[in-house]
């Protein structure tokens, strides 16, 4: 139940969010922001959020209470997606030379993203295998 | 061509996440669920790694952190069962961290190229992504080392006039700077500092006041930041990958939160603002009252007698390490043709989901893992209701007495039962301080001692190898 309500509350407000932003888009149709990307563009990214927010709710609640803590790790696991911004930070060339400190919080950040992915995805592993049926009655 | 690529990468590395995700619905399909994880991740590793803008020199850099990142990750994923718990919330730390880490990145790049790139909506987010990063890694940091019982952490709630209020002003100071910041990112940049460290010191401060029964829920709250920091990260780096994973992330911390709250019947206000367990354990019950109590053998042998036994669960047997004494239990019960179920309430433990991890690594099926709702309208015919280091999850106190902290949080219901048998080490009240009825029954008899040994002594009865272990306490 309160889960509907809150779905309802998110709907609410990803609209009025939406909405909001169409309007100050539609004053200003070609405005381009600093970022070099215009107000559609922005509301596409944040279109995109919403929609997976949806999905995520949807899928989540269906998943077992069973296995709440797999689903957890699991989770921990997909967050370390965080991975692909960090690549891209250590990889990239910032300033004048090929390396400075900018590449080294990109590493440290790898470091921790990939731990969470090895770990994450290892120990959920680890869990499921536990999880057995009923083994076929003896008597 | 390339960037093609790299997007192409991203919406199928999308796809398989959801998929991931939805397969973890039943224990049958969860393992599907984790490998398409791994190959979600490793299509977006790979399609990442395609990007131009990444200098071959720093390829070997990278391999290293990689290597590093491994070597840490395949050991924490070896611990016991039992320290899940403090392995996730240092899980959420570590991606805090990360993303933390990429938001200060981001900012001092796009600043010193004289700020083009930083539009208000990506400052907004910046400042979204530092804040959260930086909190949740220090605030699971701290529930981590709680969780792991750290000396000069205390696990115990600690509270202090007027911390609602510091806690609050000192966010309110950070999301005033942010808002100074969104206004104009260029004036204010030396602002920046000061959200990191205010969201550093906001995530130790709120966790302090945090006790081990709130964890389930803290943990939870602390995922769903985690994600939606990589959702914060996605839109200032325009990238839709790191939102999608992000939302589903956030998503999952914030349903698994809300059923932790409802299981307690407390708000997300009461669990991060309201530190319980403090008042009512000074005051205690001045009259002595008397629980009768048995030994390990006498209970065995109430429970060779029953058709239908409960078995509820609790944080003590995961303290103990008793569950594969209680599979011995089990089994010895079922063989004599007794059903056995377990109770399992959703906030027993440290975490959503603990006692079930620990049960199954016991081997018990998982069809005999029954959830709170729907094993209560069997306790009238339950014989035997077994209470393993559980507490406030059975006190009927939260039916009936509106004066108690816990009242209203539902509860399963071992008093329901014709005969409670409760294993505990001593009457000293659990960890609310709340005094539980149910051990004062008429019905209710009292296993006093280790839950780990009472439990081997009563599996080792039911064998028939038991010859007079008589072994009370108290």
């Amino acid at each position: 139940m309160k889960l509907i309500r809150l779905k309802g509350g998110a709907l609410a407000g990803a609209a009025l969010a939406a909405g909001v932003l169409t309007g100050v888009a539609a004053e200003a149709p070609e405005v381009v922001h600093p970022a070099g990307k215009t107000s559609t563009e922005y509301i596409a990214t944040l279109f995109v959020f919403m929609l997976a927010t949806f999905v995520g709710l949807d899928v989540i609640r269906r998943v077992s209470r069973l296995l709440h803590t797999p689903l957890m790790s699991l989770t921990n696991a997909i967050s370390a997606i965080a991975v692909v911004g960090s690549l891209l930070i250590a990889g990239q060339q910032h300033g004048t030379g090929d390396w400075n400190w900018i590449n080294l919080l990109g590493l440290i950040a790898i470091v921790a993203s990939v731990t969470n992915i090895v770990s994450g995805f290892l120990i959920t592993d680890r869990m499921l295998k536990m999880f057995k049926k009923r083994e076929v009655k003896k008597s | 061509m390339n960037e093609t690529l790299i997007q192409m990468a991203y919406l199928i590395a999308t796809g398989l996440f959801v998929f991931s995700l939805k397969w973890m619905n039943g224990p049958e399909t969860a393992r599907r669920g984790v490998l398409a994880g791994v190959a979600a991740m490793a299509v977006a590793v790979g399609g990442t790694l395609l990007n131009p803008g990444i200098l071959v020199s720093n390829y070997k850099w990278i391999a290293l952190a990689v290597l590093a990142g491994t070597v840490i990750g395949v050991p924490l994923s070896w611990v016991p069962l039992t320290a899940v718990p403090q392995r996730t919330a240092l899980s959420h730390a570590f991606g805090g961290l990360a993303a933390g880490l990429v938001g200060v990145a981001e900012f001092y790049v796009k600043f010193s190229e004289g700020g083009k790139g930083l539009g208000r909506f990506e400052v907004g987010a910046l400042c979204a992504e530092v804040l959260l990063g930086f909190l949740t890694f220090t605030g699971s940091l701290m529930a981590a080392g709680k969780l792991q019982e750290v000396k000069f952490i205390p696990s115990r709630p600690v509270t202090y006039r007027g911390q609602n209020l510091i806690n609050l002003s000192l966010l309110g100071v950070a999301v005033i700077c942010c808002v100074l910041l969104v206004v104009d990112g260029a004036r204010f940049a030396h602002l920046f500092p000061v959200v990191i460290v205010l969201a550093l010191l906001f995530g130790v401060l709120l966790i302090i006041p945090i006790g081990g029964a709130d964890m389930p829920t803290v943990i939870s709250l602390l995922n769903a930041y985690a994600g939606l920091s990589a959702v914060a990260m996605g839109f200032v780096m325009d990238n839709k990958l790191l939102i999608t994973a992000g939302a589903l992330d956030g998503s999952s911390g914030l349903i698994l939160s809300i059923i932790m709250c409802k299981a307690m019947n407390r708000s997300f206000a009461n669990v991060l603002f309201g530190a319980f367990g403090q008042v009512q354990a000074a005051g205690g019950e001045a009259e002595k009252r008397t629980a009768k109590s048995c030994t390990p053998k006498d209970a065995a042998e109430i429970m060779e007698n029953a058709n239908l036994v409960v078995i509820v669960p609790g944080y003590g047997m995961a303290v103990a390490q008793a569950q594969h004494r209680v599979r011995e239990i089990y089994d010895e019960l079922t063989e004599r043709g007794i059903s056995v179920k377990f109770a399992i309430h959703p906030v027993a433990g440290r975490m959503p989901g603990h006692m079930n991890v620990l049960l199954a690594e016991a081997e018990i099926p998982y069809e005999d893992l029954v959830e709170m709702d729907e094993i209560n309208p069997e306790m009238p015919q339950c014989d035997v209701c077994l209470v393993i280091g559980a507490n406030d999850v059975v006190n009927p106190a939260a039916r009936s007495n509106p004066k108690c902290p816990i009242y209203g949080m539902p509860i399963i219901d071992a008093d329901k039962a014709k005969t409670v048998l409760a294993i505990k080490r001593s009457m000293n009240p659990g960890f609310a301080g709340i005094e539980n009825e149910l051990y004062f029954a008429d019905k209710t008899l009292m296993v006093f001692g280790d839950a780990k040994a009472v439990t081997g002594e009563m599996a080792k009865h039911l064998a028939g190898e038991g010859e007079g272990g008589h072994r009370t306490v108290g």
